[in-house]
């Protein structure tokens, strides 16, 4: 059996007419005569580079990537709206494209109108769409704005009504581009309803998604495209996770990132802070912008000259932006819904090297449940008697998920010398999907700051479960025998996909 | 590209309904609503017959009895010819969208921008015919028998025409603003507002290179002078030109047809 869509090797280069010819006018085209020249590209960019693709019939396949991956692209050459560069690109059967719904419906007539002219363009007869119309306006939900003109619908009902006439198209093949988000809660079940009626009648759908999940449970096969290259096929189970371990590799080189920026520009902040009061309720700003215009901070001096301004009876860090942030007495925390990154302190115990492991080494992201270590690198210049080390979890909004230290658990210090290593080990991670920073402290019993790391680490976890809070306590379900669940299917379970 | 051709043929349905669709459009929302079409060109008569006749009246016009009737002739079918220019130039830019994200026959948009203006000309034809009556000018039904002819002629080459501009304004913006003024210009330069009896034989020699000058003649000829239609020898001739620029305007689109989706 012939395929339903069939890519050859399919490159597709799309020829920039270059931005740096905009001035080249049409004037100046006839002056030189090079008018065939000016239309011949200057620039091109690869979009998909040598892709072959087979569609069986009936299957319904999932093509995932980040953006700018050749997704669409894909999506385009199936739907023949553009040509391969290289390659042939085959289909067998009447395609509706869901890549742009409602395109050509004209904003001063009526919607009744426009159903009629979209569904010819989208290739059917009048009277195809005379017995398909009461159909279409239901399932669009539009009985009663029918006959309105376009221009006063909402994008909602836009979108509705030209998602219902070409699903009504009676394609053999759908193509899909992320249009799940049509309309509301209700509707987008509707839509997927749909797509899952098509797929029981053995239509062939090609489906292109950031709705991981979507394409996991929907999709009979998936294709990873990445930079206009096909990464993986087969199975959508196995392309995703390969799809997402690829993604979390690079969230977590950009959180690295961040987190280095962090910490460099709070070494800056420090040395600003160098003879001033760090309580002077005038001080920040300008201490921000000093510390911007001289780079050349030495670490260790700064950090022992702000000791020396300190007073002993010192409690809480002193807050590095002017703003009067709440200090909690127990335990000498800031308000951080105030708070911004920064570190501080005298430097007796510094605080050298900060790094968060889980079960695959140092990283950034991590999974709800999974194990993490944040590792401390200390050095005491000289040997200390008071200390306590301290760490905090924050959520990207402030709110304190945790923090605890030596001192609140009971430990007493009793010596330290040169360098260290301090290991916080947190069995399971159980909190929920989402981004969370991390506060690192080492100071003395009565809160006095030797080196502490506001807001400068990053980390990331990642759940399948979309539930929502800080805290995911480890827990089950149980009910009872007359209690029953349906088993997950397809479609159902993916209203909120994106 | 025979077998393009006949691809139009296929999409008569579709063609026929975005003709209608711009034709509704155009008017919706107007307290006149449809009665522009025939409202449209009266008042460009008038605007035309008030400068010629009252604000700069020329002693030579008066051979031309009823002005009036004259320059409906010629400026009827050239509403029809610089609208369906102008129009048509942007026709693919203003449908990016049908172009960029659905399949969509790209080669329609031209012809439906040259039809659409086609139609408000025949709705101004009943006026003109109106005209004809109340001043008794005398028609011959063997010359009436060349009208259907001339309108196809325009329409061949307005269309070939439209072709080569709305596929070059993709890649050249400055179409559009070029062609207004070309437009202008274009209309002073052909016989409309005055005869072709006032040009001096050199001047003569130059019009004829003018393809729309043949066209307003051949109308004029036809509807306003008496005597037998002299001008056909021109006007079969301008018929191959038109076909061939028809050929030409279309080889030409098909060939950028793929830089369309992304330039648009």
């Amino acid at each position: 059996m012939t395929p339903a869509i069939d890519l050859d090797h399919v490159t597709k280069i799309y020829r920039r007419h270059g931005h740096s010819r905009r001035f080249v006018t049409l004037k100046s085209a006839l002056l030189t005569g090079s008018l065939v020249a000016q239309l011949r590209p200057d620039e091109s960019f690869r979009a998909l580079s040598d892709v072959s693709v087979q569609v069986p019939r009936g299957v319904s396949y999932g093509v995932i990537g980040r953006n700018g991956s050749g997704k669409s692209t894909l999506l385009k050459l199936v739907a023949g709206i553009t040509k391969p560069t290289h390659g042939s690109v085959r289909v067998n059967g009447r395609v509706s494209a869901l890549i742009e719904l409602g395109a050509g419906f004209h904003p001063e007539i009526s919607g009744r109108e426009n159903v009629f002219i979209n569904g010819i363009m989208l290739g059917l007869s009048r009277r195809d769409i005379e017995q398909r119309f009461d159909e279409i306006v239901e399932f669009a939900e539009m009985e009663e704005f029918i006959d309105a003109p376009v221009k006063t619908y909402s994008s909602g009902m836009y979108m509705r009504l030209g998602f219902a006439v070409a699903v009504h198209v009676d394609p053999d093949i759908l193509l899909v581009d992320e249009v799940l988000a049509v309309g509301d809660e209700g509707f987008s079940l509707k839509c997927l309803d749909k797509f899952a009626e098509f797929k029981r009648r053995g239509k062939t759908i090609l489906l292109v998604s950031h709705g991981l999940s979507m394409v996991e449970r929907f999709c009979d096969e998936a294709l990873w495209l990445e930079a206009g290259d096909r990464r993986a096929t087969g199975d959508p189970k196995r392309v995703v996770q390969m799809y997402l371990a690829d993604v979390e590799q690079l969230e977590d080189e950009l959180l690295a990132a961040a987190d280095a920026k962090a910490q460099a520009s709070a070494q800056a902040d420090g040395s600003g802070q160098v003879g001033e009061s760090p309580n002077d309720p005038k001080g920040p700003e300008p201490a921000a912008e000093q510390a911007v215009v001289s780079p050349a901070s030495e670490p260790d001096n700064p950090l022992d000259e702000t000791a020396s301004a300190l007073e002993p009876a010192e409690q809480a860090p002193p807050p590095p932006e002017g703003e009067h942030a709440e200090v909690d007495e127990e335990t000498g925390l800031v308000n951080m819904f105030t708070a911004n990154e920064g570190r501080w302190g005298s430097g007796a115990v510094r605080i050298e090297e900060v790094t968060l492991e889980g079960d695959q080494g140092a990283g950034h992201v991590f999974h709800t449940g999974d194990r993490m270590t944040i590792r401390m690198k200390v050095r005491a210049a000289q040997p200390v008697e008071d200390f306590a080390f301290g760490i905090s979890i924050f959520s990207t909004d402030g709110v304190c998920c945790f923090g605890t230290n030596t001192n609140i658990e009971e430990m007493e210090s009793a010596s330290l010398s040169g360098a260290g290593e301090v290991e916080f080990a947190i069995e399971q991670l159980d909190l929920v999907e989402g981004t969370y920073k991390l506060d690192v402290a080492a100071h003395k019993r009565d809160g006095f700051s030797y080196d502490y790391h506001r807001l400068l680490y990053t980390f990331r976890v990642k759940s399948r479960t979309k539930d929502v809070g800080i805290y995911r306590p480890r827990h089950v379900w149980r009910f009872t025998d007359n209690l029953r669940f349906k088993p997950v299917s397809a479609a159902a379970d993916d209203s909120s996909s994106d | 590209m025979l077998s393009n051709l006949g691809e139009l043929y296929r999409y008569r349905g579709l063609i026929q309904t975005l003709v209608a669709r711009e034709l509704k459009a155009r008017y919706r929302g107007s307290v006149l609503g449809f009665f522009w079409s025939f409202v449209n060109p009266l008042l460009l008569l008038l605007v035309y017959s008030f400068v010629f006749t009252v604000v700069l009246p020329r002693g030579e016009l008066v051979s031309l009895e009823p002005y009036a009737v004259f320059l409906f002739c010629g400026l009827l079918p050239w509403t029809w010819f610089s609208s369906s220019l102008s129009d048509g130039a942007n026709v693919l830019i203003i449908n990016g969208n049908l172009i960029k994200k659905v399949m969509f026959p790209a080669e329609i948009l031209p012809i439906v921008a040259v039809l659409s203006n086609m139609v408000h000309f025949l709705f101004g034809l009943p006026i003109l015919i109106i005209f004809l009556l109340y001043y008794a000018v005398p028609l011959r039904l063997t010359e009436l028998a060349w009208f259907p002819f001339v309108v196809a002629v325009q329409f061949t080459l307005t269309l070939g025409l439209v072709m080569v501009l709305s596929a070059l304004t993709v890649h050249f913006r400055d179409i559009k603003d070029l062609l207004a003024n070309i437009l202008t210009l274009w209309f002073f330069a052909t016989p409309i507002i005055y005869p072709m009896s006032f040009l001096s034989d050199r001047g003569k020699a130059i019009m004829d290179l003018n393809p729309f000058a043949h066209l307003a003649i051949s109308y004029q000829e036809i509807l306003f002078y008496d005597g037998p239609f002299g001008h056909w020898k021109w006007l079969l001739a301008l018929a191959v030109a038109g076909l061939v620029l028809f050929l030409f305007g279309y080889a030409l689109f098909d060939r950028l047809r793929d830089s369309f989706a992304e330039e648009v």
